[in-house]
C-alpha cells in the first residue's frame, strides 16, 4: 500500500500536525519508503498466532479506590498541576473560544 | 594519585566510605569535567552542579556522623533527559517541553538518590528518545568523545541515550540512566566504549519515564564496566504501584552474585544474525566474543531464530503506533508549548503547537503510527506486527530452552560519522538491527566492549538473557569483560 499527498495530508489532520504543501510533498516518498519497507511483514504465516499483548505475563492491578492514593499525584494538587500549563486562568486550563 | 574522575562507581563509593577522599571533593571533580566538555561534547542539557554538591555534601555528613551508607553514596550520575526530575527542567530533547519543570520525581530517579546518588545534570538524548544517531535533539547534536585517527569529522555516539554514553566514555560521569526501546542504551554503549544493559521488562518503573512506546520502554544502567552496571541496575530497580506494567518480583542482589565463571552454561550463537553485508570486522569480533565464552568455560552452541529479519519491519510499526498514541498528550494545554496563532481556534492551535513542538523525526514516526493505526490498515500493519511479535518472543522462548545467554554483536559497524544516514531514515533505522528483537521479547541484555575496529574505534558485544535473568546476563558481560581486557579510552581534544 502506498500514500499519496492527499492521504499524508489526512494523516496529519488526524494526527493534528500542521504541515505545508512542502513539507507534504517531502514526506511522501519518505513515508512510502518506509511503508513499502515494512511490507514484507506480509509474507509471514501469522496463522493462529495470537497478537503479543504483554511480553512479561503480567496482571492487571487495581489500587485501592481512594483520594490522594499518591502525595505527589492524587487529588487536592491543582497548583501542582497547573504549574506548566502555557495558559493557566482562574485555576483553569484556558483555552481558545470553542463556542460561538 | 588516579584522577577522581577516573574512577567507576564501585570505587568511588569504596574511597568515600573509606575516607580516602570526600564526597564534595568528587562531585567538583565531575563538574569541572562537565563544564569544560559542554562547548565541544555538548552531552548535557542543563548541568546541575549544585545538585552534585548538595548530594555530596548530604553524603559527607552522614558518613561523619556514622548513619549507614547507601549502595551508590557520594556516586554523581547523569540523568537522561527523559526522566522527570522535580524542579529541574526536563525536555525529552525537544522544543516541545522546554521549560516544562516537573511538579514530581521518577521512579528511577528518586530510587537512585535514596540510593546516595547525586545528580550532575540532564543528559542530551534524540528527541524523545527517538533515533540511533543523537542528532534529533532540539537541543544540538552529541559529539561522541571518539574520532578516527588523523580525522577530527565529528562522529556519533550512538542514540538514542548518546548524551549518556559520551559522558561516561569522557569521564563526565561515572555512570548514568539510559533508557531503551529498541536498543538506545546498547548500541550507543557499544559506539562508545561503556557498557549498558537492558534489563527485562518491567523491572525499571516507567513512572515519571516520558514514554515513547510504552510496551518497549525500558530504563537501564549505563557506566565503564559490568560491576559499576549492576550497581546502578540493582538501585535503579524494583516493584513501582504506580506503573501498571512493573513487575512484583525481588531485585535479587546481582551485584553480590557477579561471577565470570560460565562453567556449565550454554552460549547460544543464533545463525540468522550473520546477516548479509556484515563488515568483516564485525564478524571477526564476535568470533572472538565466542572464543572468550569457551575460555570462560561455556559450551557454545548454534541456534536458530527464524524470524529475526522481520523484527525491524515490525518494531517500525509497534513502536511509531505506540508513539503516535503517547505523544497525542502535547496539546499546547496541560503542559508545555503552545502556538496559537492569531485569530486560530482550538484545532488550529493543537496543529500548529505540534508542528512547531516536534522534530521531523518525531512528526515523522507519528505520521506512521497514524497511519498503521487508522481505519482500514490497523489489521493489516499493526494487528499483523503484533503476531509477528509473538513468533519472535516464541523463537527466544525455543532458544532458551537449549542455552542460557545469547552471544552477538551489538551494532552491524562501529560509530558513523554525524549527518551520514540524516537524510535517510531507512538506513538509520537498520543500526537496530542487533538490538530490536530483544526489545520486542522484553528480554534482558547488555552491550559489553570488545575491542578496536581497524580505525581504533569502539566495538561491543552484546549478550541476551532470559526473562528476568539479568544474572545471567551480567555474568555473561563480566567474562567477556575480564577476557576483552578493554582498556581504550578516547584521546582528550575537548
Amino acid at each position: 500500500m502506498s500514500v499519496d499527498t492527499a492521504t499524508v495530508a489526512k494523516i496529519a489532520s488526524l494526527a493534528r500536525i500542521k504541515v505545508s504543501e512542502q513539507e507534504l510533498e517531502a514526506m511522501v516518498p519518505e513515508l512510502n519508503g518506509i511503508l513499502a519497507w515494512v511490507e514484507q511483514l506480509g509474507e509471514v504465516d501469522t496463522s493462529g498466532v495470537e497478537p503479543m499483548t504483554a511480553v512479561i505475563p503480567n496482571t492487571l492491578r487495581l489500587r485501592d479506590d481512594v483520594i490522594d492514593a499518591d502525595p505527589l499525584t492524587g487529588g487536592n494538587r491543582r497548583d501542582a498541576v497547573l504549574a506548566n500549563a502555557p495558559a493557566a486562568e482562574h485555576g483553569f486550563f484556558g483555552v481558545p473560544k470553542v463556542i460561538e | 594519585m588516579t584522577e577522581l574522575t577516573d574512577l567507576g562507581v564501585a570505587a568511588i563509593r569504596d574511597g568515600v566510605a573509606a575516607g580516602t577522599f570526600s564526597a564534595v571533593e568528587v562531585a567538583e571533580a565531575f563538574n569541572a569535567n562537565v563544564a569544560a566538555a559542554q562547548g565541544a561534547l555538548n552531552a548535557f542539557i542543563v548541568a546541575t552542579p549544585e545538585k552534585a554538591i548538595e548530594a555530596a555534601k548530604a553524603i559527607d555528613a552522614a558518613r561523619a556522623s556514622g548513619a549507614a551508607l547507601g549502595p551508590m553514596a557520594g556516586v554523581p550520575i547523569g540523568m537522561k533527559d527523559l526522566f522527570a526530575t522535580q524542579g529541574v527542567q526536563t525536555t525529552a530533547a525537544s522544543h516541545m517541553l522546554e521549560g516544562f519543570v516537573p511538579q514530581y520525581e521518577s521512579t528511577v530517579s528518586a530510587k537512585l538518590w535514596e540510593a546516595g546518588a547525586g545528580m550532575l545534570g540532564k543528559l542530551n538524548l534524540d528527541q524523545f528518545a527517538m533515533g540511533s544517531s543523537n542528532e534529533s535533539s532540539y537541543f544540538g547534536n552529541v559529539i561522541s568523545p571518539w574520532q578516527r585517527p588523523g580525522s577530527n569529522a565529528q562522529l556519533t555516539p550512538g542514540g538514542s541515550s548518546g548524551g549518556s554514553s559520551a559522558a561516561i566514555a569522557a569521564r563526565l560521569c561515572p555512570a548514568a540512566t539510559g533508557t531503551d526501546t529498541g536498543g538506545s542504551i546498547r548500541q550507543p554503549a557499544a559506539y562508545t566504549g561503556t557498557t549498558g544493559i537492558k534489563p527485562t521488562y518491567g523491572r525499571c518503573s516507567r513512572w515519571g519515564v516520558v514514554a515513547f512506546a510504552s510496551s518497549l520502554d525500558q530504563a537501564g544502567a549505563m557506566a565503564r564496566d559490568v560491576t559499576d552496571c549492576a550497581i546502578v541496575l540493582e538501585a535503579m530497580a524494583g516493584f513501582d504501584p504506580k506503573d501498571s506494567t512493573s513487575l512484583d518480583v525481588a531485585v535479587p542482589a546481582w551485584t553480590a552474585s557477579l561471577s565470570a565463571d560460565l562453567k556449565g552454561k550454554k552460549v547460544g550463537i543464533p545463525r540468522e544474525y550473520r546477516v548479509d553485508g556484515m563488515p568483516a570486522e564485525i564478524d571477526a569480533i564476535w568470533e572472538q566474543g565466542i572464543a572468550w565464552a569457551r575460555d570462560a568455560g561455556a559450551e557454545v552452541v548454534e541456534v536458530s531464530l527464524p524470524h529475526t529479519k522481520y523484527a525491524l519491519a515490525t518494531y517500525y510499526i509497534i513502536a511509531p503506533a505506540e508513539a503516535s498514541s503517547n505523544l497525542a498528550r502535547y496539546d499546547g494545554v496541560r503542559y508545555g508549548l503552545r502556538d496559537l496563532p492569531d485569530g486560530a481556534g482550538l484545532q488550529d492551535m493543537y496543529a500548529a503547537t505540534r508542528a512547531a513542538g516536534f522534530g521531523p523525526e518525531v512528526k515523522r514516526r507519528i505520521l506512521i503510527g497514524t497511519y498503521v493505526l487508522s481505519a482500514g490498515f490497523y489489521d493489516a500493519y499493526y494487528t499483523q506486527a503484533q503476531k509477528v511479535r509473538a513468533l519472535i518472543s516464541q523463537d527466544f522462548a525455543k532458544a532458551f530452552e537449549q542455552v542460557d545467554v545469547l552471544l552477538t554483536p551489538t551494532a552491524p559497524s562501529a560509530a558513523f560519522a554525524l549527518g551520514e544516514n540524516v537524510d535517510d531514515p531507512l538506513a538509520m533505522y537498520l543500526n537496530d538491527v542487533f538490538t530490536v528483537p530483544a526489545s520486542l521479547a522484553g528480554l534482558p541484555a547488555m552491550s559489553v566492549p570488545a575491542g578496536l575496529d581497524a580505525q581504533g574505534l569502539p566495538l561491543g558485544l552484546q549478550i541476551i538473557g532470559r526473562p528476568l535473568d539479568e544474572q545471567g546476563v551480567l555474568n555473561a558481560g563480566l567474562a567477556i569483560e575480564a577476557r576483552a581486557g578493554f582498556t581504550a579510552r578516547p584521546g582528550k581534544w575537548w
